[in-house]
């Protein structure tokens, strides 16, 4: 999976971590989602669905 | 660049509404739908009125319109039997579409003018400050209402079906992508489709009821809003905790802009 993150759209409204079911994000120091364990999504799509500043996306055709 | 991106404007975003507002899901589910039925973009237009909900229409990448408050249906109209080649989709808030604008809806309604009304109820005016609409729900506080409204809220998919309306349906922004499916059935309705989309406004609605985030928000209308097939089992006492989601009513009437096409065929002479 590949998580991209659009920081200058997110609002820190924290939808997307608490909806992710294996607690791939958090919210950094600025208040802004990150990305903290990459390896453990499943591509669920939960965060990318629900998040209403289209901030983040994941795109499952893999790393080449 | 997802397909329904191309749909919005996005020199324009990110756009204005609070941290955690679900109007942005709601107008996400329109563009994925207007994609997914492939309409082309130079003949669908967008009409929306004044509150939080109807800034989306600055962001939608189609011919749109920010009209008077409440008149976004009578701009609507003009535009649909002026053209009615054009797919006309109307956004609209709670207050917008049932207070100001109550007596355009119903009366767009009962013509059965083959327009698509998504309505965003988030309960409350918020970009005036929280003031209580007419369908925020008793007991919920707003700036107007302290110790709580005790107004009674309109039932806006039971007004329109009242009214005229040939296609209800209730989503919510927590049901995101069937959401997607209830308003592309909207627009292919030919006559007045109106969709309800439940969001969460947790800057002036949810922070004053202490509802919690906009997560918990979220979650909350996960539980209260269930299929109407599962509604309908319900007991009457249950009915009250709950709401149905899904498509709640179709009907069939002619459309106002096909029977109006008619009487002018005939006043200029053609008995055909």
């Amino acid at each position: 999976m590949i998580i991209k993150v659009n920081a200058r759209f997110c609002k820190g409204c924290n939808i997307c971590v608490a909806f992710c079911p294996k607690q791939v994000l958090a919210l950094d120091s600025m208040g802004k989602v990150c990305v903290v364990d990459e390896s453990a999504c499943i591509g669920c799509g939960q965060c990318e669905l629900r998040c209403p500043d289209f901030a983040i996306r994941i795109n499952k055709e893999e790393k080449a | 660049m997802r397909d329904y991106e191309t749909f919005f404007r996005t020199n324009r975003l990110p756009h204005i509404w609070c941290p955690g507002c679900g109007h942005g899901i709601a107008m996400k589910a329109i563009a994925k739908a207007i994609a997914k039925l492939d309409l082309d973009q130079d003949k669908t237009v967008i009409v929306s009125g004044i509150g939080c909900s109807s800034r989306a229409s600055g962001y939608m990448d189609f011919d749109t319109l920010h009209t008077a408050h409440g008149r976004a249906l009578p701009f609507a109209t003009g535009i649909k039997l002026a053209n009615p080649e054009l797919n006309v989709i109307v956004i609209t808030g709670d207050g917008d579409c049932m207070a100001i604008g109550g007596n355009h809806f119903i009366h767009a309604a009962r013509r059965n003018i083959d327009l698509t009304v998504i309505l965003f109820n988030n309960n409350i005016y918020g970009m005036t400050g929280g003031q209580a609409s007419p369908l925020t729900p008793v007991e919920k506080k707003a700036t107007t209402a302290p110790y709580g409204t005790f107004d009674r809220p309109f039932n806006p998919c039971e007004v329109a079906k009242t009214a005229g309306a040939t296609y209800i349906a209730r989503g919510t922004a927590f049901h995101a992508a069937p959401l997607v499916d209830l308003i592309a059935q909207g627009i292919q309705n030919k006559g007045f489709s109106f969709i309800e989309t439940l969001v969460q406004c947790p800057t002036s609605y949810g922070r004053r009821n202490k509802m919690g985030s906009a997560a918990a928000m979220l979650k909350d209308m996960s539980e209260t809003v269930i299929p109407l097939a599962a509604y309908n089992r319900l007991s009457t006492e249950e009915r009250n905790e709950k709401l149905p989601s899904g498509v709640l009513h179709t009907d069939v009437f002619p459309e106002y802009a096909a029977e109006y096409a008619k009487i002018i065929k005939q006043a200029g002479g053609d008995k055909a």
